[in-house]
């Protein structure tokens, strides 16, 4: 049914059922928001956006409440806007004004908030709090002082990862969020994707950042310092430099890599390439030999550590594949290495991923070889994006170059791993090659392409009707598993990523990061497959040279000693 | 496995969320207070993330998470014993005990409880200890009444 709603005088139409925020929105308006969270269940709780409407005696939250029809309301009143400043005047009155330092300066929503509210001066001045930073965590730094107890952090932990690793703690004007019993993240049951970091309006919560070494490092003539970047960083990284989202910069990143002095420029994509050789092959003897089904994904840290903490019934479905970033990593020291003539000790091997979980997998025991880690650091998207600002390099300027040879050479296949699906879509097209014999007619399988949590396929290879599930938010996952323990048998092959809607949308990507970047960045991959000439990982002329030279073949002895792992139960609470 | 904490789980099978205080409490009522062990088991039990009964548990005044000790001390911070100092009683304590509120000494003898109101008003500022009561509390004589249990000890 169609509403008819007053609005500041203008008469808008509305759908029935919808709150007064969303009619708003439709229209070309708003209200500002703080706690509110698209797509989950208002909470109505920070009352930033509320507005005046007639014949009731209060404030009403616009997030929360139904629109009717008739209704007129105010969004800017002046009791409305006084209300509003009110609640940032109190927000900022135990707040460390510590603006410059931040992180987060000029991308805060609370910074943004006084500015659009007019707040110029401090009317309310409260006690400052003096809670701790907690490091603890490989990949994410808290700093509970800044928080505004938003809430948005312990909601996207809980409702899309399923994994409740923080939570507000204590009570009235005490309360703060951190873990069960205050022990650090590290103890906690985090898996490290970040999720927290993309929705924290302020500088709550932040990447573990590793720049202070690599600049050490690039300044070290000793070292050989290499780079890799992961299939997502080159359709992402354009909005921190004024492009427009979803945008390939990928031959400028190159350029900028090499004025900020890596040596050596590698693309993950090339190692994606490599994962799906030993993934589709591990796929393809699972199912002739009746192992372990349905296999899943192991690409994705954020999933793996949460696999072993609370599905480790699972872990023999995991596939044994090291994620990309480490099969990287791990030719480069060794491969690379040998063919350069350098000592792998000499080398300093940074990544620049779309995550943050990735800094924990780098960090992780299995990830060795002879005590000497596959990867030695990791950039999230926006560090890179700061990394790039402080060697003064102007992105549009950069003339396009290509990455280094031979790992730095793709297929499209490895490409498309940065969106939720795209996994899957490469180790069929690759899986269907090693079963049949056979090109797939059509490479395409729109099935697992999308934003959508999950998604599920069947395809026919040969003779087999294989079934494929995709889904993104551990909480999806967390439902599949559960579906899968009960008996379902029609699936054979599961990919899972951490962040809704895959690596596009990782937690070490850009700040302000929406819905419509996720389509550009996701259509950008599809559309580079479109257009690229290689669109399967075993068509790689540099891959195959790989297994010649020095792998054998894919599942061979060298493959299990560089590029497969093993996975642990966890205890944690 | 604790089995004082799996003694009150069994009185609560198949349940929700909607049982975890009276679980809590019966389990602060046998053990004295929340251990971490226990509210992991209370967890597992319930389907609950242990940071979200942390959570409530924290909400809540009633529930401790440190073992007592040996003498558990309450300090009031009602209206009448503030109104005569009961702030400066408590700081005074936490500095002499050289701990917080909230928190056990580390020979497990003394722990310190911050409670709203005892019901004595007309002794304020008071304090009560394993519940003998002291009456009009000040900064001075706060090492004396420490002295004396500390002197029990001693006998035992």
């Amino acid at each position: 049914m169609n509403l008819t709603v007053e609005v500041n005088n203008n008469i808008i139409n509305a759908k029935q059922g919808d709150t007064i925020l969303d009619a708003l929105n439709q229209n070309g308006m708003g209200v500002p928001t703080l706690c509110h969270m698209k797509g989950l269940f208002p909470t109505g709780s920070c009352r930033m956006c509320v507005v005046e409407v007639e014949g009731r005696k209060n404030l009403v939250t616009a997030c929360s409440e139904p629109v009717l029809d008739g209704m007129k309301i105010k969004t800017h009143s002046a009791r409305v806007i006084e209300s509003r400043k009110t609640i940032v005047e109190l927000l900022l009155s135990n707040h460390p004004d510590d603006c410059l330092y931040c992180e987060r300066n000029g991308s805060c929503e609370l910074q943004t908030l006084s500015e659009d509210l007019n707040i110029r001066e401090r009317r309310i001045s409260g006690n400052k709090n003096n809670y701790k930073l907690d490091v603890s965590s490989a990949s994410i730094v808290r700093d509970p002082a800044k928080c505004i107890l938003c809430g948005r952090c312990v909601r996207v932990c809980e409702e899309i990862e399923g994994v409740s690793a923080i939570e507000f703690v204590g009570r009235g004007s005490k309360t703060f969020i951190d873990t069960a019993f205050n022990h650090g993240l590290n103890l906690s049951t985090c898996v490290n994707c970040g999720q927290c970091i993309m929705v924290c309006p302020t500088g709550a919560l932040k990447e573990q950042p590793h720049i202070a070494e690599i600049k050490d490092m690039l300044a070290d003539p000793e070292k050989t310092v290499v780079v890799q970047y992961a299939p997502s960083i080159s359709v992402s990284l354009a909005e921190e430099f004024g492009f427009k989202p979803g945008q390939n910069i990928i031959g400028k990143m190159n350029a900028a890599l090499r004025r900020i002095g890596f040596n050596f420029v590698f693309d993950t994509s090339f190692s994606a390439d490599l994962t799906i050789m030993e993934e589709a092959s591990e796929l393809v003897h699972r199912v002739q030999t009746g192992g372990t089904l349905p296999m899943v994904t192991s690409c994705c840290p954020g999933w793996v550590k949460y696999a072993e903490e609370f599905q480790h019934d699972m872990l023999p479905n995991l596939s044994s594949c090291k994620s990309p970033q480490q099969m990287m990593g791990a030719i480069i020291k060794s491969y690379f290495a040998e063919t350069e003539g350098i000592a792998p000790e000499k080398i300093y091997s940074v990544s620049v991923m779309p995550c943050t979980a990735k800094k924990f997998e780098q960090q992780r025991e299995e990830m060795t070889q002879n005590g000497i880690s596959d990867v030695d650091a990791v950039l999230t998207t926006r560090e890179l994006a700061r990394l790039i600002r402080l060697y003064g390099i102007d992105m549009q300027m950069m003339e396009p170059e290509l990455a280094d040879s031979p790992l730095g050479t793709r297929s499209s296949a490895g490409k498309i791993f940065g969106a939720s699906g795209g996994v899957m879509e490469a180790a069929i097209r690759t899986a269907h090659y090693f079963i049949t014999g056979k090109e797939m007619v059509k490479f395409q399988v729109r099935g697992v392409r999308g934003l959508q949590g999950r998604k599920e396929a069947k395809i026919k290879i040969g003779d087999l009707d294989v079934g494929v599930a995709v889904v993104s938010g551990l909480k999806n996952a967390e439902i599949l598993m559960e579906e899968i323990r009960n008996g379902r048998n029609d699936i054979h092959f599961i990919e899972v990523m951490a962040c809704p809607g895959g690596c596009i949308n990782g937690g070490g990507q850009p700040i302000g990061t929406d819905e419509e970047a996720l389509k550009a960045r996701m259509e950008t991959l599809y559309d580079i497959d479109e257009k690229d000439a290689i669109k399967v990982s075993h068509k790689n002329p540099y891959i195959k040279e790989l297994y010649d030279k020095f792998l054998g073949k894919p599942l061979g002895h060298k493959s299990h000693e560089l590029l497969h792992t093993h996975y642990q139960k966890r205890e944690v609470n | 496995m604790n089995t004082k904490v799996q003694e009150i789980l069994e009185k609560y099978p198949n349940a929700g969320r909607d049982s975890l205080i009276p679980i809590l409490q019966q389990v602060q009522e046998k053990l004295g207070f929340l251990s971490e062990e226990s509210v992991v088991e209370v967890s597992k039990h319930l389907k609950l993330p242990a940071s979200k009964i942390f959570g409530v548990a924290t909400f809540y005044n009633q529930f401790r998470f440190n073992q007592p000790g040996k003498y558990h001390v309450q300090v009031c911070r009602g209206t009448a014993c503030h109104v005569l100092g009961s702030a400066t009683v408590l700081s005074e304590i936490e500095k002499h005990l050289k701990v917080k509120a909230g928190q056990t000494t580390k020979d497990k003898l003394f722990s310190i409880e911050v409670v709203a109101c005892i019901g004595a008003c007309g002794l304020a500022p008071v304090i009560s200890v394993n519940g003998e009561f002291h009456a009009k509390v000040t900064a001075a004589s706060i090492a004396a009444i420490f002295d004396e249990y500390r002197n029990r000890e001693e006998q035992i």
